[in-house]
């Protein structure tokens, strides 16, 4: 076997060599770790608490309730178990992490540092304003970062997460036709290629939705568009760079056809990390874009959330942003506005005020980056997708044209008739030590791969994954499928049955004796 | 740029390899007009860590902790303590920098976590089954009566006025967009309000808040069945996820939905965010609700495992169709909860829950003997409301500057009127002299 200077293999080896078991189920450092539940011992605590206070209880006509069924654990068994839970993570932490519209780009740990200051965790949201003025005066300057990056008029930091926002831009959309009087407006266009959130964002807020179809090379038809345009469209909800990857070309022409139709342009700003600090997509004619900080600025993604989704407005839909929002008065002084009175605005969102902990977060990088590193994270996250595509291209299929925008989308013509699908290729590239790229999203190409390798990724990570997933296309097409059908082999558990979890639901534990619902007399 | 790991050899041999001449090639795409070709300004350029460090503590410095005081704020966020390992815990790279368990090989981690917090959620609140957590406890309640009307097919929506002011403002927002009508009670802070009376035929549920936002604590069970006679949902909302350690649980009181706020637990206050969500219900109701949910299964070795379930119901198979247009949970939110949770246990979480109680019962009679001051609860769990001979909005801004943060006057929450009430929470922080030193300030500035 050959190796490289890392002592890694070159080459693929075969793996089904026999792995003795082992008596207690472990392998090395690969602890097998039962639920929290069947680790119980009653009485155990792992927090030293206080006496309970020698008072009689206030609780009127509500009864005490008896044992809930939670297990007992002293500290030292908490921590390990959760340290050896999160050993079964692959995380950006460990590598790359190339999820095509995702954006894992590596997770700063000073914005951790920023966001745990007393000053900001450790504030209450009802404070009084005169004690929370460094709270407001963050949240005041990230909105100016965001509205000067964007060239747009008003910024809401409301919204807890990417459809949140949408969600928040089509209200606001809503509310300007409604304040015209315009009520006949009840469609909202969405691009086949969009992401699912925008079409059930939009009949979430009680639009018809009607799709758009793409061109051949991968943008939004200008024409189909144009005869969707009427008066009964409410607006257009487009993703630019698009999900596969591209820049719509169109993007002016398109917004000057939905103005003159009297409909409003709604972007999905989930990819705004490709463009920033290049192009202000009030420039482009957008009304309005929610933008996903911990995207494009690298808040943790916590094995799912919390997000963080603000939107910006420009001037034709900046009188209805959302409470609540900071003002600063003549005085120097920061304000929240809370409520939401008789002015055009909405409502609310959500409560108390936005996602803080992620402000600070997002804010710290942007400082770290400043106005000329943010342009600079736009030219690597571009230039790493382009790389890929061109080093990738001969023995994948890329889908479109280049160039491509931050990732870069293949399809699943390089498997045809090797019997090997774009879930086998994944897979495979689990024992490699990669967590796989997005699969089969976007919907509009077969068995789409789209990869994001970010701009914090080095040349040198590139090139190993490049290495990889050549040496997987070649596997591949040589007809090697039994080696693909059994990937992942590595892994803490193998390829999982999801038909099953889905037909018979086993959604939680259940205690072998049921936990008495009031206590006993 | 510290973060950025090319260097300019680097980009050159990858434009050679792409085949372009420079990186402005790539954006080739954007239009002429929209180009910019410096950076934008009025921005600051690049920092590095210790100068980033210096501006945000400067900022931080403004503000002033609440655990540098005594304070006695609540209203749906609340001052516990958080112990040290739950923190180290969440800091775990393979926690804090995974993505969506979309790959269950390797996010068994995650998935296990999700379940067990699932589990948790389910225990706590006595339902069936739980999701993997909402965005906060407003938004679940918004969703939890978008449920309803789903489920019941009727829409209308009646909203108890001890609900939180932002959980109903939430709400009425989306409700409204889509139609559905809602029936707002006005605030009863002395009791007395009539949820029956405004069910109808139309009404596809009631939401009750237990504590509600005044502190006072109910039963429920007769409004539930009552309810359930009009084919009406009953909804549940919790905001101190403590009280779920003393007092009966929605489940137990008849509730087919239980949004709950999950901050009390592992999460700090943030001001006002991120926290996390939680969503319960009957199991016949599974396959309506919003959010993610994580299922047990077995691999290709029959070893158990975890896997995202259900998705047949999200926003990406469904689109338009879908429950709802979530696509994330609280994921690290959720965590901290359940470490803490954990840590807890059995006897730790239900004493911790006494504690809390007696800890109100104490003030309340520290308080009580203020001149002037009248607790106008007969029944609470950690939280109650004072009854003020002046505006409760000025009062607090007096005790700011006597250094105490003395609780949320009503008019803050509902944006006018209730001017005298103020509502006054304790946790297990406070102390007896933290107390001692609150009634002694009310006195003076009363």
């Amino acid at each position: 076997m050959s190796m490289n200077n890392q002592g890694r293999p070159t080459g693929i080896q075969n793996t089904d060599s026999a792995v003795p078991e082992t008596v207690t189920g472990n392998r090395g450092l690969q602890i097998e770790e039962p639920l929290i539940f069947e680790q119980d011992s009653a009485g155990r605590c792992g927090v030293d608490l206080p006496e309970v206070p020698a008072v009689g209880p206030r609780l009127g006509a509500v009864k005490p309730r008896g044992r809930i069924g939670l297990p007992g654990l002293a500290e030292p068994q908490v921590v390990r178990h959760y340290t050896r839970l999160s050993q079964k993570n692959y995380a950006i932490d460990s590598g790359l992490y190339p999820l095509g519209s995702c954006t894992m780009k590596h997770n700063p740990r000073l914005n951790e540092k920023m966001a745990r200051l007393p000053g900001f965790a450790d504030v209450h949201p009802l404070q009084p304003e005169s004690t929370v003025q460094g709270a407001l005066e963050l949240m005041a300057e990230l909105g100016r970062w965001l509205a000067t990056l964007t060239g747009m008029a008003a910024v809401t930091l409301a919204p807890a997460a990417g459809a949140h926002g949408e969600m928040c831009g089509i209200m606001a959309i809503r509310s300007a036709h409604d304040a015209k009087g315009d009520k006949g407006r009840t469609k909202i266009l969405v691009p086949e290629s969009a992401h699912g959130t925008n079409p059930a964002t939009a009949a979430a807020c009680g639009y018809a939705v009607e799709a758009i179809p793409a061109t051949e090379d991968g943008r939004v038809d200008l024409e189909a568009l144009k005869a969707k345009l009427g008066p009964d469209v409410a607006g257009l909800m487009l993703t630019n760079p698009n999900t596969c990857g591209l820049f719509e070309r169109d993007i002016i022409t398109i917004a000057e056809a939905v103005h003159a139709a009297g409909a409003y342009f709604y972007c999905d700003g989930a990819n705004f990390n490709a463009i920033v600090g290049r192009v202000r997509p009030a420039d482009l004619g957008i009304d309005v874009m929610h933008i996903n900080l911990h995207k494009t600025f690298s808040t943790p993604h916590g094995g799912g959330g919390p997000g963080s989704g603000p939107v910006v407005f420009a001037e034709s839909l900046a009188p209805f942003v959302p409470v609540p929002y900071v003002v600063q008065d003549k005085d120097g002084a920061f304000r929240l506005v809370e409520q939401a009175g008789d002015g055009p605005a909405f409502g609310r969102m959500k409560a108390f005020h936005g996602q803080m902990g992620m402000f600070v977060r997002a804010l710290a990088y942007m400082m770290s980056h400043g106005a000329d590193g943010l342009r600079q994270v736009a030219n690597d996250a571009v230039l790493n997708a382009n790389y890929l595509l061109a080093r990738l291209q001969d023995v994948m299929t890329p889908s479109f044209e280049g160039p491509c925008m931050h990732e870069c989308l293949f399809d699943d013509r390089f498997l045809k008739g090797t019997g090997v699908t774009t879930l086998d290729i994944a897979k495979a590239l689990i024992d490699e030590g990669f967590h796989p790229m997005t699969m089969y999203f976007p919907l509009v190409v077969h068995g789409a791969l789209l990869i994001e390798p970010t701009e914090t990724e080095s040349k040198a990570s590139l090139d190993q994954f490049v290495t990889a997933l050549r040496a997987l296309a070649e596997r591949a097409k040589s007809g090697d499928v039994a080696y693909f059908q059994g990937a992942p082999r590595l892994t803490p558990r193998r390829r999982l049955d999801e038909t099953a979890a889905a037909r018979k639901p086993v959604l939680r534990w259940t205690p072998a004796v049921e936990p008495e619902t009031v206590a006993a007399e | 740029m510290r973060y950025l790991p090319l260097t300019e050899a680097d980009r050159r041999s990858m434009l050679e390899a792409i085949g372009v001449p420079s990186v402005d090639e790539l954006f080739r795409d954007v239009p002429e007009a929209a180009r910019l070709s410096g950076p934008i300004e009025g921005l600051s350029n690049h920092m590095g860590e210790l100068e980033v460090d210096r501006a945000l503590s400067a900022m931080a410095g403004k503000n002033l902790p609440a655990g540098s005081v005594p304070s006695f704020l609540g209203a749906g966020a609340y001052r516990h303590h958080i112990p040290a390992t739950v923190d180290h815990l969440v800091q775990r790279g393979e926690f804090l920098t995974a993505y969506t368990p979309y790959q269950p090989e390797v996010s068994q981690g995650t998935l296990q976590v999700l379940f067990e917090f699932q589990t948790q959620v389910s225990l706590l609140t006595g339902m069936d089954v739980a999701n993997a957590s909402m965005y906060d406890g407003a938004t679940a309640c918004a969703e939890a009566v978008m449920m309803a009307n789903r489920v019941t097919r009727r829409k209308k929506a009646v909203l108890s006025g001890g609900l939180h002011p932002h959980y109903r403002d939430t709400t009425t927002t989306d409700a409204r967009f889509i139609g559905f009508e809602t029936v707002v009670m006005p605030p009863a802070p002395t009791g007395g309000e009539d949820l029956l009376a405004a069910v109808d035929g139309d009404t596809s549920c009631v939401v009750v808040q237990n504590p509600d936002v005044f502190g006072h604590v109910r039963d429920y069970t007769e409004l539930g069945k009552a309810c359930q006679a009009k084919g009406a949902l009953l909804i549940v909302v919790v905001t101190e996820a403590v009280s779920l350690g003393l007092l009966t649980p929605p489940g137990a009181m008849g509730a087919d939905i239980v949004a709950a706020e999950g901050q009390s637990l592992g999460n700090a206050l943030n001001f006002g965010g991120p926290y996390v969500g939680l969503f319960a219900v009957k199991e016949k109701l599974v396959r309506q609700m919003p959010g993610r949910l994580c299922g047990q299964t077995v691999d290709a070795d029959g070893r158990r495992g975890f896997v995202l379930t259900l998705s047949t119901r999200e926003q990406h198979i469904r689109r338009e169709k879908a429950t709802s247009n979530i696509c994330t949970n609280s994921g690290l939110c959720a965590l901290a909860f359940s470490i803490h949770l954990s840590l807890l246990g059995e006897e730790g979480f239900t004493r911790l829950a006494e504690i809390n109680h007696g800890k109100a019962v104490q003030l309340a009679d520290k308080l009580a003997a203020v001149p002037g001051v009248e607790i106008v609860n007969g029944s609470f769990f950690n939280e109650f409301t004072v009854k003020l001979p002046k505006s409760a909005a000025e009062v607090v801004e007096a005790l700011a500057q006597r250094g105490i943060l003395g609780g949320v006057p009503a008019s803050r929450l509902f944006g006018g009127g209730l001017d005298d009430l103020l509502i006054v929470a304790t946790t297990e922080t406070n102390t007896e002299s933290d107390m001692d030193a609150f009634a002694t300030a009310l006195a003076e500035v009363l």
